[in-house]
């Protein structure tokens, strides 16, 4: 199929020039580069305007609440083992009130495919601060002096938590960014990209982000060096930074006999 | 006497518990039905604990608040007990030489046996005072030494093998105590007709994951929480070999959501958890709703709000089960009757979860989750979790996944099926999944969602009716107060009063064009529950002004006694 078949055609909420354009042509791209089936694929989102992206593909998808994308993910994915899963998002959505799922998505390494849609800020709620936002960013009447706490880094802390790919890729460039995302889905466990994707809207200055993001070609499999190269990081190079496959969960499973036997006896204990 | 109540207490290490769950399993050896009620101080390890132990020749489900007799190995710190461990002049005490001073609530009168239990023991070269004790009751209940012997062996099979034989010689010392004759009186009246080898020993939680196992349920998402974490330690030994999954969740949050996941992927799917997790999961639970995602949740009830008594017994989530949703959200709300009937209600649950293609919260409690009883085993559930798929091309050909329907349902595709993809949302969505704010769609979508469970057939299994339909009141109950509820019926009709009990199993939504016939029948309508503000007869006077429901509600963590509810019926007189 080619990519544009992908294509739902129910019509995007997203503002003339969002990069989550970007993005999703990106997705559809890498879905025609394998030929994808769309009833095999999942796309699982929780809420926020990249978080509605999965209404507009023709695989099935999910549209949870805030935050949740990455549960609701490793359900399905853990329960149908057969279907492919991606989960889509924002910053907000996947650091801030789902922080807490990222990371031990990152260490329960359950095969699939999350894409973070980073504009460093809260978009569909107009405009606040996200989890990413720079410390000094004043163009929010919710916090007028700015955030004042520094950004977290997604990258270095998907490392810590034990990710075994991570990548970071640029929605103003579709074909760079299938290419990564196809790679992503050829891997076997939690692949983790963050995709710098610009809010027109709300902050109109990442649309400089063409002219600064450079390419980054040292993907490593050494946790320590990637460690080092993602702390010293300017947050504005695309590539993949860190490869190093471990078994995916569940790594272990024990046989399987008749349904329910052998539940019963442990019962006749008298 | 129909039955006898036994209480053990000790110290920390005393065995107290072990020695109650030895007891247990010899007396339904010897053809006894019983029931085991742990308690515990908070600590995790050591601190006092008591085991509560009733036992009769006939099916046992509650307590009804006398100790015939108490072993007392170890009398510090038995105040914390004295609650639920209330002692009368008629109860027989059996101390340990080295218990210390019993406390002031021992009645002067009270017949005190007094062991050297150390002594007796140390003759045998074993430390295990508490085995000496399980022998000397082993012989009580008829027991044979052998029996107590191996018994005793395999509850300490995984432990050095010298530590076992010493406890064996302990128990077969304990066995041989003459003491043994005078206790022999108490249990005259209570001998079984007959040994039965294929009674069940099991909890109610154990037995609500075996339901859900039975019914089909293959994917569990687990956040350890008090009393409900059994339920999935049980099942994660069961699961996977009926080729099922469980994952431990790092949150609640994430628990309902993984459940969620897996039931959008066509796998019957649970979580279990008690109060503060059913809080967390309730927006979860909402979107399960409005996703039309065949979900179960099992509630274990502990006291609450809040930490609570997080180790004991309430029935006080009812608010949060019936109306604890978001937005107008239908959903279905069960409750098992008894430790056993957590085996049907769960696969009952499971079932409607996915014909209904939305929530069901199972509403059980500590009580009946941790109790461990003897009883017979329970016939295999015909409730089966099912999908109502997409039936042909013709349903294919424009799948509409929330096609709004005569009854409500409508056919569910998942992932893998070709040709129906759609995406699942918790946004307004028209009939074919297209999110949408449109007034219409909404209406079209909040009517379809309470049509298929108000139009829900729900059988005959939504309740239980004892009594006669002469009888002049009506106690109306749901969950573990039915047990003690049935006990006063009978102390009642004894008094020559004549009562009749309906429980519901079903709590939402009640069907009221049953329920109301029902209810005429009687003059009095007395609703029992153990939480403090009498939150279910709140929900029966906002459904049914008409009738004076009158309430006995009482908070845990003391379970609601027979005696509780002659006197209030009583006191009621005509």
């Amino acid at each position: 199929m080619k990519a544009k078949e992908y294509k739902s055609g129910v019509k995007p909420i997203w503002c003339p020039g969002c990069g989550h354009f970007g993005v999703f042509n990106a997705i559809t791209k890498a879905l025609a580069a394998v030929d994808a089936k769309p009833e095999d694929y999942a796309l699982i989102s929780g809420i926020g305007c990249s978080s509605r992206l999965p209404a507009y593909a023709t695989t099935y998808g999910f549209h949870g609440v805030h935050g949740r994308a990455l549960p609701v993910a490793t359900g399905l994915k853990v329960a149908r083992p057969e279907i492919h899963v991606i989960a889509v998002g924002g910053d907000g959505d996947g650091f801030s009130i789902g922080g807490n799922h990222f990371l031990h998505a990152c260490r329960r390494n359950v095969d699939m495919v999350y894409i973070v849609m980073d504009n460093q800020v809260y978009g569909m709620t107009k405009g606040q601060a996200s989890p990413t936002t720079p410390a000094d960013w004043r163009d929010s009447k919710l916090t007028p002096r700015g955030p004042e706490i520094p950004p977290l880094q997604p990258l270095a802390m998907a490392l810590a938590a034990g990710a075994g790919f991570i990548a970071r890729g640029y929605g103003g460039d579709p074909n760079g960014l299938a290419a990564m995302i196809h790679e992503a889905m050829a891997f076997r466990g939690f692949a983790f990209i963050q995709v710098l994707s610009q809010c027109i809207t709300f902050v109109p200055e990442q649309q400089a982000w063409k002219e600064l993001i450079t390419e980054f070609n040292e993907t490593t499999d050494d946790p320590a060096r990637a460690g080092a190269i993602l702390h010293g990081d300017n947050g504005l190079r695309k590539g993949v930074f860190y490869r190093n496959p471990r078994p995916s969960w569940p790594v272990s499973h024990g046989p399987v006999a008749e349904p329910g036997s052998g539940a019963r006896e442990g019962f006749l204990a008298l | 006497m129909e039955s006898i109540t036994v209480a053990i207490t000790g110290a920390g290490g005393a065995g107290a518990i072990s020695s109650g769950e030895l007891l247990l399993r010899l007396a339904g050896r010897q053809g006894y039905f019983g029931m085991l009620k742990k308690t515990f101080s908070p600590q995790i390890r050591g601190g006092e604990s008591a085991a509560i132990l009733r036992l009769s020749p006939q099916p046992v489900e509650t307590f009804d608040g006398v100790i015939h007799l108490l072993i007392a190995l170890d009398w510090h710190n038995f105040a914390r007990f004295s609650d639920e461990v209330p002692i009368s002049a008629e109860t027989l005490v059996v101390q340990d030489v080295q218990a210390g001073t019993p406390p002031d609530n021992v009645p002067d009168g009270a017949e005190t046996i007094t062991i050297d239990g150390a002594g007796v023991a140390a003759g045998v070269e074993s430390g295990w005072v508490n085995m000496v004790f399980v022998g000397l009751m082993a012989r009580v209940l008829g027991s044979d030494v052998d029996t107590v012997e191996a018994l005793v062996a395999q509850r300490f099979r995984r432990h050095p093998e010298a530590t076992g034989q010493a406890a064996v010689r302990a128990a077969r010392a304990g066995f041989s105590l003459t003491e043994a004759e005078r206790l022999r009186a108490l249990m005259s009246e209570l001998r079984p007709t007959r040994a039965v080898a294929d009674r069940w020993l099991a909890n109610g939680n154990q037995l609500a994951g075996l339901g859900a196992l039975e019914a089909g349920i293959r994917f569990v998402a687990a956040y350890p929480i008090t009393p409900a974490s059994d339920v999935l330690e049980w099942l994660a030994g069961h699961l996977e070999a009926s080729g099922g999954n469980l994952v431990q969740a790092e949150d609640e949050l994430a628990a309902i959501n993984m459940v969620i996941g897996a039931g959008f992927g066509g796998v019957p799917a649970m979580t279990a958890t008690s109060g503060p997790g059913l809080a967390l999961m309730s927006e979860g639970m909402g979107l399960a709703v409005a996703s039309e995602t065949p979900v179960l949740v099992l509630n274990v009830m502990r006291g609450g709000p809040s930490t609570g008594i997080p180790t004991k017994s309430e029935q006080s989530d009812f608010n949060l089960a019936v109306y604890g949703l978001h937005g107008d959200a239908p959903h279905v709300v069960l409750a098992c009757q008894s430790v056993a009937d957590c085996y049907h209600t769960t696969a009952w649950g499971a079932a409607l979860a996915s014909e209904l293609q939305t929530l069901v919260i199972v509403l059980s409690d500590q009580f009946l989750g941790q109790s461990m009883q003897i009883l017979d085993a329970p016939e295999t559930t015909l409730y089966r979790a099912e999908r109502f798929k997409p039936a042909d091309s013709s349903e294919v050909d424009g799948y509409r996944r929330y096609r709004d329907t005569a009854s409500g349902i409508s056919p569910m595709a998942v992932p893998g099926d070709a040709h129906c993809m759609y995406t699942a949302d918790g946004l307004e969505h028209t009939e074919s999944a297209v999110p949408s704010p449109r007034a219409g769609d909404h209406q079209r979508q909040l009517d379809k969602r309470q049509r298929k469970i108000a139009q829900h057939d729900f059988g005959d299994s939504w309740y239980t009716l004892v009594g006669s339909a002469r009888a002049d009141t009506l106690l109306i109950c749901f969950g573990a107060v039915t047990a003690s509820a049935r006990e006063a019926l009978t102390a009642l009709a004894t008094g020559g009063r004549s009562v009749a009990l309906l429980s519901f199993r079903l709590l939402c939504p009640l069907p009221l064009d049953q329920l109301e016939p029902i209810l005429t029948c009687y003059e009095r309508h007395w609703v029992v529950e153990q939480n403090h503000s009498g939150q279910f007869c709140h929900y029966l006077r906002s459904l049914m002004p008409a009738v004076a429901f009158r309430s006995l509600a009482r908070q845990g963590p003391l379970l609601i006694t027979p005696r509780e509810i002659v006197d209030a019926i009583v006191g009621d007189s005509l």
